[in-house]
């Protein structure tokens, strides 16, 4: 092997995982806003992409609808969906131990599995787009990989300033400050509740949206993307959006060398075990504080 | 003797007693199937019923079946060395991955995703390890009998159902036996103080990390015996079907649903979701893929719900309400959520 540094299947490698980065940047981002403000950990979060992928890919395939209406009608479908996982199931739990609203996700998470199954059989399905390829010296970067990092970037600053600059944003930040005083100053958790978790499975859609151009969809893609975003998510300190976008990118560039080197598993495996490792050595993220 | 004791001897009697009954291998595959499932429920609430919730009792699962069927197909190494071999790892890695845990007061949200994370390491480190494992294709056990050989002792495989019926029920009984003497030792009352206030639990002595320890290694070990002799059973395993998150939650759910508060709770859960996926298959038929497992999500949703000690834990409960004085409330227990 060459020395690495010169090698462009290293560069493309790391610029791949760069851009995969990106993906997971994405992915992690609904998932900490719901954790940062309701405290809720949704275990089902994939089991929503998948839906929202099935939705873009039935309504641009079987409806005809152009591809960018069907992206916005899975962002739509998938922030209702959110907005009723919370409304119906989680909020009336939401009084009990935490680990209770955790595994009521867990049990959606097996029904939206087998509603897949259900509907929509096991196999794989593709959208059938491809943007091509963009040809950079001796590396080739594919344009959708490209795009969904383009996409993610801008979702996270979208949310950013939304958080800062608006007036509901500010109401989300302060109930995850303080979910006691909050109520008193006039704001309803119960409402940002809600608004929070069409927003997280907004996002979710949105990751969906990038999926879908990305992998083929079956109902069981959800167990493959689930687990490695709630570690992006934990790795970064739950609810710390900055720190998971960080852990994103550290995670996808463990994955990609691991499957330069050796092979993709090795790349995961890899992976999660710095995830426990760092779970031991910053329990509260990459960025965390003590408190 | 006491009326319970009469009760459980009648009960073990009849479990015996059911392979003599002649029924069907399909009707006896479904009892091994209850009772090794309970079995390896009943270990994962011996710790899931203080609080500690493990995502990754698939890590175990699946050490337990890879470890006796390597060390068989690789090295002859017969499963009855194997087993103990297994259960040394998998507590070895309880440990490994407990200390730290308990260490650093990782609990709740974050315990259950730290074991869901080894439970992904263990299922992808067997896929990455193809050339040994088979990969995701699974693998099995070299066998050694055949029609003029139905049974090895030496190889643990055996060809009738009725030998398995009995291996299992004896496991299953020492699981029980476990989670009882678990329930009856001070461990018990430690690990309550401990789920209710780990500081004030700590300052009256209670060794917070070696109590959650021992509990967690226990589970750890169980969970590996019951997947080795998954594997001995089917004589095939896969790290989709021993590992993962996919069966580290229906192994939670299971014993939630069943109720992990009480000894027969994890295996009633068995019984449940075993007999839900057989009725459905034999009613709707072999093409209806999914929903069982949709059913089985809304129950789990339900259960969470309505009735968070699960289906013994709320019959008990209903039953000691109707035992007391009217008017008094009925909450005779803690709620997890309280």
């Amino acid at each position: 092997m060459d020395f690495p540094l010169t090698d462009p299947f290293f560069w493309e490698t790391v610029i791949q995982g760069l851009l995969f980065g990106g993906v997971l940047a994405l992915l992690s981002l609904g998932l900490n806003i719901i954790f940062g403000v309701i405290d809720v950990v949704w275990i089902c979060y994939a089991e929503l992409i998948m839906i929202g992928m099935y939705t873009i890919y039935f309504l641009y395939s079987d409806y005809g609808v152009p591809l960018p209406l069907a992206m916005g009608g899975g962002v739509l479908v998938v922030a209702v969906l959110g907005a009723a996982l919370h409304h119906f199931i989680i909020r009336p739990i939401l009084h009990t131990e935490p680990i209770n609203q955790l595994l009521v996700t867990g049990g959606v998470l097996f029904f939206l599995q087998g509603f897949a199954t259900l509907a929509f059989s096991v196999e794989f399905r593709n959208l059938g787009v491809s943007f091509g390829s963009i040809e950079a010296g001796d590396m080739y970067i594919p344009t959708t990989r490209l795009l969904a990092f383009v996409v993610s970037l801008v979702a996270v600053v979208g949310l950013w300033l939304f958080l800062k600059r608006t007036y509901l944003g500010t109401a989300i930040r302060a109930i995850s400050q303080d979910r006691d005083v909050m109520p008193l100053m006039g704001v309803s958790p119960r409402k940002i509740y809600l608004v929070t978790s069409a927003l997280g499975g907004g996002l979710a859609g949105l990751g969906a949206c990038l999926l879908v151009l990305l992998y083929d969809i079956h109902p069981a893609i959800g167990l493959t993307f689930g687990p490695i975003t709630f570690m992006v998510c934990v790795m970064g300190g739950l609810g710390n959006m900055i720190g998971g976008f960080i852990a994103a990118f550290i995670f996808a560039e463990f994955i990609a060398l691991g499957g330069f080197y050796a092979e993709i598993e090795w790349g995961y495996v890899i992976a999660f075990a710095f995830f426990i490792v760092m779970m031991f050595i910053r329990p509260q993220g990459i960025l965390g504080t003590k408190n | 003797m006491t009326v319970a004791t009469v009760f459980k001897a009648v009960g073990l009697l009849a479990i015996l007693a059911f392979p003599a009954l002649g029924f069907s291998d399909y009707v006896l595959h479904i009892a091994i199937s209850i009772l090794l499932w309970g079995y390896i429920y009943t270990g994962w609430s011996v710790m899931g019923r203080f609080g500690l919730v493990s995502l990754g009792h698939g890590a175990f699962m699946g050490i337990g079946a890879y470890v006796v069927t390597m060390l068989w197909n690789h090295a002859g190494i017969t499963p009855w060395i194997g087993i103990p071999v297994a259960v040394i790892v998998s507590m070895a890695v309880g440990f490994m991955i407990g200390f730290p845990c308990f260490r650093f007061r990782i609990t709740g949200h974050y315990f259950a995703l730290v074991t869901l994370a080894l439970s992904e390491v263990v299922r992808l480190l067997i896929v990455a390890l193809r050339d040994y494992t088979g990969g995701s294709l699974g693998v099995t056990p070299v066998s050694v009998i055949s029609a003029d050989n139905p049974s090895s002792f030496l190889a643990m495989q055996f060809s009738d159902k009725v030998s398995w019926f009995y291996i299992v029920v004896a496991v299953w009984v020492i699981g029980l036996l476990i989670w009882r003497a678990v329930d009856r030792s001070m461990i018990r009352y430690a690990m309550e103080a401990v789920s209710q206030e780990e500081d004030a639990a700590a300052s009256v002595g209670v060794h917070v990390t070696r109590t959650k320890l021992i509990v967690t290694m226990i589970s750890a070990a169980m969970t590996a015996v019951g997947g080795a002799i998954y594997g001995q059973y089917q004589l095939y395993i896969n790290p989709e079907t021993t590992s993962g998150i996919a069966i580290s939650l229906q192994i939670v759910f299971a014993a939630i649903a069943g109720g992990m508060f009480v000894q027969l709770g994890p295996t009633v859960g068995a019984v449940i979701t075993l007999l839900l996926t057989e009725t459905l298959r034999q009613t709707v038929g072999h093409d209806v893929h999914g929903l069982d497992v949709m059913i089985y999500g809304a129950m789990l949703v339900l259960f969470i719900i309505y009735m968070p000690r699960g289906v013994v834990g709320r019959l008990i409960d209903a039953f000691e309400r109707r035992s007391e004085t009217p008017g008094t409330p009925g909450q005779a227990r803690p709620q997890p959520g309280e």
